[in-house]
């Protein structure tokens, strides 16, 4: 089998030896819609670390992707920081929001915490507009797109991209190793059979808060990352239409997932764009369409089947025969 | 020609495989009794026969083949099965319980007549038919889940562990009921339990199931004398 | 005093329409854990076909009807069409299933009919009517009536039928329900033909009031999710009761509190949720899971 695992080593360091060629070869329009690639992929890994990995629901993380977004905004139009800080500060605050949110949420399972949820997605838009002072109103705030170092000779796009994926390289290797190791049992511990899990000795409160505010934390990095990459934010972009395309996009790419949150991201972003070629008239038809089979044929996700078809194989070729 | 005739009779949870090639009967009229430890496959069985469970064997139930068949399909052939832990509608009333034990028939104005006798069989659900079953003791529990299944006048009952949980004047009482009905209806009945001296005393055959294989079988007569038994059960 | 009443009847008939989608989300719930994102949608598609029903010079309860029946048959083949292949999937697999339904009921419907908005007629009298010294839209009473008498024929129907018992037992147990000779599969899809026959009933209903257009039962969604949650998730009865609060409060609260105009009416519907969720969660009358070790 080792020369299998061998193969599986070896995916991560290629993937991303492919994704630093990209910039070079693609066009701007392309690269930017990879560098919101990378952004969708922070932010469904946010998500997935909540609710695959601990089995909390929630369709309200565009809240999150919408604080951190708003604050480098604010950070950066208002006081003039430099874009390089306000993406760990947007995660920082995240990070204690969510943490805080995470507290009443413990009283919430399942179908009820993703209605609360679904509550505060929906409320989104109209506190943002709301809170007119801070936030531009329904204008929003424009953002100008960093400038790259100089002497790299890269283009900004191409210097957002690679930032992007750096962030990603950072935040996907941090989680990879809180998932496998005690913290990530103890999280899965604690969706499985919380009771058996406090038995032996895990704090549900605290690991659950904990989660939360991790999440949070992800999911608003990616937002910080976007403003900065669309160079624009305004209320009606964070809708609980993103909220719910964050919770597609996990399903899709796999729940209890790293590779997931790729494969997610990689859907949410460029599926949209497939429906609209195939029919101009409806082309949100052909998206639900889409969804439905990808549903049937992938229950459990595009990384849920991989996981399925590798154990299958694993079976015939380690043992000789099935089961 | 046996009542149920299984052979081969092949069954897995997922990719482990619980039940490796077993082969009973239940001849018509009879009491046939599997015995075994915890894990063994008991309750597995008798899911299989039903179609509960991912099975594959020969099962015939007079003569027809109903291996592969839906659940549903297969009790409105005439087989009720009375599941471990009861399977209770614990939102319902105990009436409408017995109700939906014949939903399965299709004979109108019979309702009446049936529930009349299941209630002569249990004094006890008559009592409290417009009870809510959730709040019924656990031995009121089993007589309404036997008796749901006497609802559908089956052929064939299949019995998961009904002593389980019960006071013993209890489960003396339902076994005295199953042995009646047997005797005066001809209902076959395939029994699974744990309390080996009442199963062997009921039935006529018995089989010993050890982590998914027949060991022993045969006459219960014979089961009782027989050392196996206990070197199942106690290890010595 | 009299403004009081009138909008506490108004909002008793709109608090009905929330009721009814409230009752199709929670008939489905309860029967698959499933919450169905696309009631609304199907709701609305259904209104559309009947709106065409109209155009085409049908008499209105005619087309009422046959809409009901078009509704009954499309809820029951979507679950056994569409539904059906994930049925044994995780429940967020499903919840996909359903966005995806959301997004292509949508879509068609913009695509067929376009996004303007199209007056809905109502089959009730234009002029109010008039009950001791207070007026009341007729509409509004037509639409509690109508919606009462909905939900009337669906309580006799599950706590008298046969039929009704059996889809009420395979809602509860599919397991046990099956030991019984019952066909849980079609169990369900009766349950979905019936939620989209509510479904149709409420959007024909509020169509007259917010008039026609796809985006119309979104609104009517969030306050369906927020009567289901005050009136409990797992209580058919407390969803339309809870429905009935919400429309009268939503209602009020317009009326009398002087700051909150249209837009900020949807954040009384979100309040009223969190509300529930951090006080009560299983609702008014919902009843709380309990975890046996």
């Amino acid at each position: 089998m080792s020369r299998a695992q061998g193969w599986r080593r070896a995916i991560a360091p290629a993937t991303i030896a492919i994704a630093c060629a990209l910039p070079f070869l693609l066009s701007n329009f392309r690269l930017f819609q990879f560098t919101q690639v990378g952004i969708y992929a922070i932010a469904l890994l946010g998500l997935n670390i909540l609710t695959g990995y601990n089995g909390q629901i929630s369709l309200g993380h565009g809240a999150f992707y919408a604080l951190g977004a708003y604050t480098t905004a604010i950070m950066i139009d208002k006081w003039n920081v430099a874009y390089g800080w306000t993406i760990p500060v947007a995660g920082l605050l995240c990070l204690a929001v969510g943490f805080l949110f995470g507290i009443p949420a413990l009283r919430l399972e399942g179908l009820y915490l993703a209605l609360a949820t679904f509550a505060l997605a929906l409320a989104v838009p109209q506190i943002l507009k709301y809170f007119e002072h801070w936030t531009g109103g329904s204008q929003g705030i424009v953002l100008s797109k960093p400038d790259p170092p100089r002497g790299l000779g890269l283009s900004p796009d191409q210097w957002l991209y690679f930032v992007t994926l750096g962030v990603v390289v950072v935040l996907f290797v941090l989680g990879a190793n809180l998932l496998r190791g005690r913290t990530g049992r103890a999280i899965v511990a604690i969706r499985d059979n919380p009771i058996a899990a406090q038995a032996m000795g895990v704090n549900g409160a605290l690991y659950k808060s904990l989660t939360f505010g991790v999440s949070a934390a992800y999911t608003g990095v990616a937002g910080a990352l976007s403003a900065l990459a669309i160079a624009f934010v305004a209320p009606d972009a964070f809708n609980v239409f993103l909220s719910i395309t964050f919770l597609v996009g996990i399903v899709i790419g796999g729940l209890a997932s790293i590779s997931g949150a790729i494969f997610g991201a990689l859907f949410i972003q460029f599926v949209p764009n497939w429906a609209q070629e195939i029919s101009k008239a409806a082309p949100w038809a052909i998206y639900g369409i889409f969804l439905i089979v990808f549903m049937y044929v992938m229950p459990r996700g595009i990384a849920g089947s991989l996981r399925l078809a590798w154990t299958r194989l694993a079976r015939v070729g380690g043992t000789g025969r099935t089961g | 020609m046996a009542l149920l005739e299984v052979e081969g009779l092949e069954a897995r949870y997922g990719w482990t495989k619980v039940l490796h090639g077993i082969r009973f009967a239940v001849e018509d009229g009879g009491i046939t009794t599997i015995l075994g430890a915890n894990g063994a496959g008991k309750t597995t069985t008798l899911r299989a026969v039903c179609g509960m469970v991912r099975a594959t064997g020969d099962v015939r139930f007079d003569g027809q083949r109903i291996d592969g068949r839906a659940t549903e399909d297969i009790v409105r052939l005439g087989i009720a099965h009375v599941p471990e832990g009861r399977g209770t509608f614990v939102q319902l009333s105990v009436e409408e319980n017995l109700r939906l034990g014949a939903y399965a028939r299709r004979e109108p104005g019979a309702l009446a007549r049936d529930l009349a006798r299941i209630y002569d069989h249990f004094p006890v659900l008559g009592e409290r038919r417009r009870q809510i079953a959730g709040s019924l003791s656990g031995g009121e529990q089993q007589m309404l889940a036997v008796g749901r299944a006497l609802m559908l006048r089956p052929r064939l009952l299949l019995l998961d562990e009904p002593s389980l949980g019960l006071a013993p004047l209890v489960a003396r009482e339902i076994f005295r009921i199953v042995r009646a009905i047997n005797r005066d209806e001809r209902v076959g009945v395939l029994l699974v339990e744990q309390n080996v001296a009442t199963a062997l005393d009921l039935a006529d055959h018995a089989y010993l199931l050890e982590t998914g294989r027949v060991v022993v079988s045969g006459p219960s007569a014979e089961l009782r004398r027989d050392d196996a038994i206990r070197r199942s059960y106690l290890g010595y | 005093m009299e403004i009081f009443v009138q909008q506490v009847v108004s909002g008793l008939a709109t608090g009905g329409i929330y009721g009814s989608v409230a009752l199709a989300l929670v008939m489905i719930y309860q029967a698959t854990d499933v919450v169905n994102f696309a009631q609304g949608e199907m709701a609305m598609f259904s209104t559309y076909l009947a709106w065409s029903m109209l155009n085409a010079g049908v008499p209105y309860w005619a087309a009422f009807f046959a809409t009901l029946a078009v509704a009954f048959v499309g809820g029951l083949l979507i679950e056994r069409v569409v539904i059906r292949p994930v049925e044994n999937a995780p429940v967020l697999t499903v919840v996909i299933v359903c966005i995806g339904l959301l997004v292509i009921f949508n879509s068609v419907a913009g695509w067929l009919y376009s996004y303007i908005q199209k007056p809905f007629p109502s089959p009730f009298p234009e002029k109010p009517f008039k009950i001791g010294d207070v007026f009341f839209g007729a509409h509004d009473l037509g639409a509690l009536g109508v919606t009462l008498l909905v939900l009337l024929f669906l309580y006799v129907f599950f706590r008298y039928t046969t039929l009704g018992l059996a889809m009420r037992a395979a809602a509860q147990n599919p397991v046990s329900s099956r030991l019984c000779g019952i066909r849980v599969g079609w169990m369900l899809a009766l349950g979905w033909g019936f939620a989209a026959l509510v479904g149709a009933v409420a959007g024909m209903m509020i169509a007259p009031i917010v008039f026609l257009d796809p985006n119309m039962m979104s609104g009517i969604l969030i306050y369906a999710f927020a009567s289901a949650t005050l009136g409990g998730f797992t209580s058919p009865g407390g969803a339309v009761l809870g429905g009935l609060i919400v429309g009268v409060v939503e209602n009020l609260v317009g009326t009398y509190v002087r700051f909150i105009g249209t837009e900020l009416k949807l954040t009384v519907a979100l309040a009223m949720i969190l509300i529930v969720l951090l006080v009560r969660p299983s609702g008014l009358f919902g009843r709380a899971t309990v975890h046996r070790v």
